[in-house]
């Protein structure tokens, strides 16, 4: 155990601080837009939505909030999270700091999918559905390469494998870029690959949101499992677990939590590779509390990037572009500041 | 009794029903009910906003983009500085939803691919907001068809009836001109795009429409078996190979270094001298974006690749287009700059 430095907060507090800012963070968001919305307004909306009726003079305020700001805010806080869980899960099970969800190529697999929907011109759930379909494979096909080489690393054949085949689909999304109608499908593809949510709907949040927390549910019953598995493989059998079935599981796992987010967003980046940076900055690296403060803080920091998105300018601007601008500076600082090796 | 009680509720139907509402089937075969009188429209896209810009000006909220400094002097004057208001169309959009439910459009216009894609996503932008959604045709041949469903649902029929006459009378003289010329003499045409050149459009897509219905038979045709229909980057070699009599572009860039340009230099079009560049404000000639701009660049390009059978005085029909479609009155000046180079390269 690192002995806690003086000024640093309990872990406990400061998942709890996590959270009441998390919280300030989203109710302050849905105050925010560019459509002008009172905080009264919103109190009466919500107020009439639960009491069961409806005030006819709010009319636009009710489709603002209920049907694009509240949908989208749900869906940064779930992707962020998601992402971030994914990311910290990697880089444990990994023991790399440079880690990210798309290790294993699912972040490029879906974005494989998305690009072979758009380009097919598929109703949007298709494209959605392909999408997190192509990502599973993706990732089902590392591993099954990786089960059938047998090297003596095993977690590293798994990467090289990811790094291979991700390179794969990656040259097959620029041919289908390439292919594409420059028009219509050319840009709708770029403005995937970048990650939105500008075109959110509430039925993907709920579509997305219980397959990320079936994903959830093994990486919080075997949480303590997972600080064994940043041992190393033989260390982890010395302690009598089973490392590359709990290895499969929670690469299974964080798998089914990306590719169920990328779907609905497109392929977001930096999330699941910083998040669990400064998660461990914070709090320490026992995946206990890491799993819990990564997730808030992705959730967070998605939420912040994603409602700068939708506030800065008249028009969209991609996620990928601004999670980059917004997290290296804060990401440097950090590193300059920070006082605890990974 | 019962029957008392039928003819209340058809009352009662027929009272809460506004007689204003009505319903409007779009080009993709859906049923949109839409506001007796529609006053503000959002268009989805480039496409659409010149659609709609041609039809009733004042209904638009804003541009997707906003026209660009040399673009101005062609848009007619309260319409040039309407606000930025993004694209819709495809996963792809830039627009954001709060700020298009903002402007409290009466309805949303796309103009173009009617494709499952563009569909599905009407559907859900339309149940998320609330607003009407309409998906309209946007192939060059469907123009005249286009104007009519849009002048209805606008309420502008007249002018809508008058545009869409122009435009089949354009296309009647054309296809009737043309009828008569043999398929070996019409012009072999390289569209190219970009700076370089070598970005053409293949035969049969919406880019390049307006070669054929001019006349032309582009060069890039990849044969009817082809699956992909749209932009694709050839090599010099592929276009020497093709040996175009006529090359077409709206790249200023590539039109001022082609005619030195030692691999070009022994490709027909340029020992000819048949390198046309075409104006591209306020909206291109040729496609960039494919509407309603293209009309007059059909009457150009009809006029270049058969000067004797379509001699169209290309200035005044100009400014006669222009008045008609775009409201603005083109002063010499404008009108010069605009067609400075689309009657060739003067001999030096």
């Amino acid at each position: 155990m690192v002995p806690r430095q003086a000024g640093e907060l309990k872990p406990g507090l400061a998942l709890s601080l996590l959270a009441l800012i998390v919280a300030v963070m989203a109710a302050a968001a849905a105050l925010v837009g560019p459509y002008p919305i009172s905080g009264e307004q919103i109190a009466s909306a919500v107020l009439g939505r639960l009491g069961g009726q409806r005030d006819p003079s709010l009319g636009q305020v009710e489709t603002i909030l209920f049907s694009i700001r509240l949908p989208r805010i749900g869906a940064a806080l779930l992707v962020g999270a998601a992402l971030a869980a994914a990311g910290a899960v990697y880089q444990g099970l990994f023991r790399n700091p440079l880690v990210s969800p798309d290790i294993l190529g699912v972040s490029t697999g879906a974005g494989l999918g998305a690009a072979a929907g758009i380009f097919l011109s598929l109703p949007v759930i298709a494209i959605q559905g392909l999408a997190f379909a192509t990502g599973l494979a993706t990732v089902g096909l590392v591993y099954a390469v990786a089960t059938a080489v047998r090297g003596h690393e095993p977690t590293l054949v798994l990467v090289l494998a990811g790094v291979v085949l991700g390179a794969l689909a990656g040259a097959c999304i620029s041919l289908l870029k390439i292919l594409a109608d420059p028009y219509d499908q050319l840009p709708a593809i770029t403005f995937w690959l970048l990650g939105s949510l500008a075109s959110i709907q509430p039925e993907d949040v709920m579509t997305a949101a219980p397959a990320v927390l079936l994903g959830l549910v093994p990486l919080v019953l075997l949480r303590w499992r997972m600080n064994l598995m940043a041992l190393g493989d033989e260390e982890a059998a010395a302690l009598g677990i089973d490392p590359k079935r709990l290895r499969t599981l929670f690469v299974a796992a964080a798998t089914l939590m990306t590719a169920s987010v990328v779907a609905i967003s497109g392929v977001i980046g930096w999330v699941g590779l910083v998040m669990p940076h400064i998660a461990r900055l914070v709090v320490g690296p026992n995946f206990n509390r890491l799993l819990p403060a990564s997730m808030l803080m992705g959730a967070g920091y998605l939420l912040l990037v994603d409602t700068l998105a939708r506030t800065m300018a008249e028009t969209e601007t991609p996620l990928g572009i601004l999670t980059a601008f917004v997290g290296a500076p804060v990401f440097i600082w950090l590193l300059a500041t920070g006082r605890r090796g990974w | 009794m019962r029957c008392a009680m039928a003819v209340l509720l058809v009352l009662a139907l027929a009272y809460v029903a506004p007689a204003t509402a009505r319903t409007v089937t779009d080009s993709a075969g859906r049923s949109v009910d839409i506001p007796a009188s529609v006053t503000r429209v959002y268009a989805a896209g480039p496409p659409a906003s010149i659609l709609l810009y041609v039809l009733a000006p004042e209904r638009l909220t804003g541009w997707p983009r906003p026209p660009r400094a040399e673009e101005r002097p062609y848009i007619a004057a309260p319409y040039r500085d309407l606000p930025e208001t993004g694209r819709l169309t495809g996963r792809g959009d830039t627009a954001n939803l709060e700020v298009v439910l903002r402007d409290r459009p009466d309805l949303i216009v796309d103009f173009g691919s009617v494709r499952d894609t563009y569909v599905s996503l009407a559907d859900r932008v339309q149940a998320q907001t609330g607003i009407p959604y309409l998906l309209i045709d946007g192939r060059f041949e469907a123009t005249p068809a286009a104007l009519r469903l849009m002048g209805e649902v606008l309420g502008v029929e007249p002018r809508a009836e008058a545009l869409a006459r122009y435009v089949e009378s354009l296309f009647a003289e054309l296809e009737a001109g043309l009828a008569e010329i043999a398929v070996d003499d019409r012009p072999r045409v390289y569209f190219a795009r970009g700076p370089d050149g070598l970005e053409t459009g293949l035969k049969g897509s919406i880019n390049t429409e307006i070669i054929e219905l001019a006349g032309g038979r582009n060069v890039a045709d990849p044969g009817d078996a082809a699956i992909r229909r749209g932009i694709t980057d050839v090599s010099i070699e592929q276009v020497i190979v093709a040996n175009p009599d006529t090359i077409i572009t709206w790249d200023r860039n590539f039109y001022q270094s082609v005619w030195s340009d030692p691999l070009w230099s022994q490709i027909p079009a340029l020992t000819e001298g048949r390198v046309w560049l075409s104006p591209t404000a306020p909206f291109g000639w040729i496609d960039r974006p494919p509407s309603l701009n293209r009309v007059i660049g059909l009457k150009w390009l009809s006029g270049v690749f058969f000067p004797e059978r379509f001699d169209f005085d290309i200035a005044a029909e100009t400014r006669h287009f222009y008045k008609l479609f775009y409201h603005v009155d083109l002063n010499d000046e404008d009108l010069d700059r605009l067609l400075h180079w689309s009657r060739g390269r003067p001999a030096n």
